[in-house]
């Protein structure tokens, strides 16, 4: 099926309406199912079961939460600005639907195929903010605004690394295309990485995006713009209804966009491991279970760490990320001039990553106290 | 856009605007408060200028309801001081009635109480490590964990004396009744689950990177302040002083017993949820220690036989203060006649504590504060009496 051509001969805008819908429909299911996945999966780490009425084994749980939330009073703070209140949830869940449009789920499959898809989707990721100031101001809440200026704060921190990272991928397609230029276009990038996914050539870049993705997903340990037990939900507090659930809409898309993102840059998106020519089928079981396993990680993660500080958040994007996302950049930059073997970027950007595991283990352990619990495990160890 | 009217004008910064501080309004409905406790804070941005702490949303007006009850009845009210663990509150205020009257108390009821206040014990903290692990941010994960041994505690308490959190078993001259049959087996499978429960969060918690970096070194108390603040219990141990009435001023029969005093080296964030873990431990101990003894004297008297049916106690002054969950917990009566005390007053460890809370929250960052107030282990009902 070539999917890359207009559907049925249609004019291209109407092959373009159609495609958007069927991208919105999936994803709302998915986001549907991914809200139950999440619970059931948290219940489990938390030695709970979940929901469980709705349905066998509570699987109409997500639908029963939209209709209820759908039925919700829609209910707007007499403090708010009336249109940059109602008009947040749209900023904020536009950009990231447009980062939908670009992410080939198989071989050409995606609503349109760019050259610069990894440039369209952070040029469109970054207006998502403006929709969480839009909320955070626009409420008339102080939490709301505290929660927006923290989320500002730490997108402007953690974009730059992000960035930096996938120019190191970029950078080495460069090598692979044969006549050294590098390609932007997220469906040769995936194509490119028939033999051997990205991540093996560059393991620290794929720390650092998953660190950054992390961060700009608000998903714990960097939840700090929703910190529920601090600003109870951040700048989403005042909303309620579909609103609310426009928000939350948000979140679990842009969770599935950055998760199929990242499965195609650094996991090898469709082509990895069964090859460029495999059925579409296989091509988009294999893109879904990738983006899958990076969504179990994440919430892995959000149920087992507590939460960071502002100030150590930003330390760590501006001391450390930073700093050796750009080295990882010159490094690479060295190697692919001098044309040495890939098996030399593998192997610096390893001892970076592996660099990078020791940093954050040696800062915690130099300051960990273990052991005082077993000082008073028995009687008389410390004698009074 | 002035949305919010009662703020002032705090200062000229360098480059000429003016800045105003924010107050930012938590509680008494937050998930931070761990009940009804209020707090203004007062922030340049992300500091945390000031803090005004308001109390007194849970006031049932505890001493003067005791006034007005038989000495039997007013029980239940005590139970709900400490509501995380009743059973210390009953300890403290039977003591203070006993001392009152002159009643002795049985040995066995002795071990069976000192048994169920340090079970209380452990209860109370594993809701503070649960509660103080969602204060830090790790999404409810610590505070089911938390929740499974308290359960597991209560399900035991049920079976003693009808009541999970409010179990009125303690009488003045004893206990209620003895112990059901098969306590042994029960309370040493408990204090295994127990174990596994401290390992638990020594993994979820401590062997975490980010709690403790967000918790160590954070409002560093020397033992100075901390007397000069009136902080008792894990909070003053923390610092490194070592002063529990279990073994400074022994009751009960804890001079029988074997047990530490875990202490602290900072008096930090850390240090405070450390010595509460080494505590729970050592509970682990006494209990251990206490379920021996009574198997040494099973069938025993639990409750006094010689007492009357009312409890009259013709005069009388007396402070008796016992080491509670949180600190020092202490009661002072005063009896002139009749079957009611005429007067009874609760020094309250969480409320002495947390008159410290802005002098530690000063200079410190928001979500710094909200972990402050979780390590100090307030209960509301106990505050607020």
């Amino acid at each position: 099926m070539l999917f890359a051509d207009p559907l049925f001969g249609l004019p291209s805008w109407i092959d373009a309406i159609i495609r958007i819908v069927i991208v919105v429909l999936v994803m709302t299911v998915f986001v549907i199912y991914s809200t139950y996945g999440e619970r059931k999966l948290v219940a489990r780490f938390q030695q709970r079961l979940g929901p469980m009425r709705t349905g066998p084994w509570g699987l109409w749980q997500g639908f029963a939460d939209a209709i209820k939330l759908v039925g919700k009073e829609d209910i707007r703070p007499k403090n708010a600005d009336r249109w940059v209140f109602e008009l947040a949830p749209y900023a904020t869940f536009i950009p990231v639907l447009l980062t939908l449009m670009v992410l080939p789920f198989a071989e050409n499959w995606g609503v349109r195929n760019l050259a610069l898809g990894v440039f369209f989707v952070f040029a469109v990721l970054g207006l998502n903010i403006v929709g969480i100031l839009m909320a955070g101001l626009g409420s008339g809440n102080k939490y709301a605004l505290l929660g927006a200026v923290r989320a500002a704060a730490q997108m402007i921190s953690y974009e730059i690394p992000l960035v930096v990272s996938l120019l190191c991928v970029v950078m080495i397609t460069g090598a692979d295309t044969g006549n050294g230029v590098g390609t932007l276009n997220l469906n040769t990038i995936a194509a490119l990485q028939e033999d051997r996914p990205y991540i093996v050539l560059q393991p620290l870049a794929f720390l650092i995006f998953f660190t950054a993705m992390l961060s700009e997903l608000h998903r714990a340990p960097f939840d700090i713009p929703v910190a529920e037990s601090e600003i109870v939900g951040g700048y989403f507090v005042e909303y309620s209804g579909i609103r609310w659930s426009m928000f939350q809409l948000t979140e679990y898309a842009s969770m599935w966009g950055f998760a199929v993102f990242g499965s195609v840059v650094f996991l090898g998106g469709w082509a990895w491991p069964f090859g460029v020519d495999s059925h579409w089928a296989l091509q988009l079981a294999t893109t879904f279970t990738k983006a899958l396993a990076i969504v179990v990680v994440i919430i892995w993660i959000r149920t087992t760490v507590p939460r960071l500080r502002i100030d150590q958040l930003m330390n760590f994007s501006w001391k450390v990320l930073l700093e050796l996302s750009f080295l990882q950049l010159i490094v690479n930059g060295i190697i692919l001039y001098y044309d040495w073997p890939q098996e030399l970027l593998a192997l610096t950007s390893a001892v970076g990553a592996g660099f990078l595991i020791f940093l954050i283990i040696r800062h915690a352990s130099a300051r960990s106290t273990k052991g005082l619990l077993g000082t008073y495990r028995t009687l008389g160890a410390s004698s009074s | 856009m002035s949305i919010w009217p009662e703020e002032r004008v705090h200062a000229l910064a360098d480059d000429g605007f003016e800045t105003v501080d924010m107050t930012i309004n938590v509680g008494p409905q937050h998930p931070a408060t761990h009940g009804v406790f209020r707090m203004v804070l007062t922030v340049d941005g992300e500091k945390v200028v000031d803090c005004e702490p308001y109390i007194g949303y849970l006031h049932r007006g505890l001493e003067k309801l005791t006034e007005n009850h038989d000495y039997r009845q007013a029980m239940g009210w005590w139970d709900r001081t400490d509501y995380l663990a009743g059973m210390a509150c009953e300890m403290a205020y039977c003591m203070a009635v006993e001392k009152l009257g002159n009643i002795s108390v049985p040995l066995r009821a002795e071990y069976i109480r000192v048994m169920m206040v340090e079970l209380s014990r452990i209860l109370s903290h594993f809701m503070f490590f649960g509660a103080f692990g969602a204060d830090v941010g790790s999404f409810g994960t610590s505070f089911i964990y938390g929740w499974r041994e308290r359960e597991r505690i209560y399900d035991f308490f049920e079976e003693v004396a009808g009541d999970r959190m409010f179990p009125t078993y303690f009488r003045p001259g004893g206990v209620q009744m003895d112990l059901p049959e098969n306590y042994q087996d029960r309370v040493r499978w408990l204090l295994g689950s127990i174990r596994q429960g401290l390992e638990d969060f020594d993994g979820l918690l401590v062997g975490n990177e980010i709690f403790v970096e967000r918790c160590r070194g954070l409002s560093p108390v020397t033992p100075e302040q901390a007397i000069a603040w009136g902080l008792t219990g894990p909070c003053l141990r923390a610092t490194g002083y070592k002063f529990d009435l279990r073994k400074d001023e022994p009751y009960s029969v804890y001079p029988n017993l074997k047990f530490d005093i875990p202490t602290g080296a900072n008096g930090d964030v850390f240090d405070r949820f450390m010595v509460r873990m080494a505590e729970a431990w050592q509970s682990t101990l006494i209990v251990e220690q206490c379920l021996d003894a009574l198997s040494q004297m099973e069938g025993e008297l639990v409750l006094n036989p010689d007492l009357p049916k009312t409890l009259r106690i013709d005069s009388g002054e007396c402070y008796v203060r016992t080491e509670g969950t949180k600190g020092e917990y202490g009661v002072y009566a005063l009896a002139k006649g009749g079957n009611k005390p005429y007067r009874m007053k609760l020094r309250s460890p969480s409320f002495c504590n947390l008159s410290a809370l802005r002098e530690m929250v000063i200079g410190t960052y928001v979500a710094d504060a909200i972990i402050i107030l979780g390590s100090l282990d307030i209960v509301l009902g106990e505050v607020d009496k």
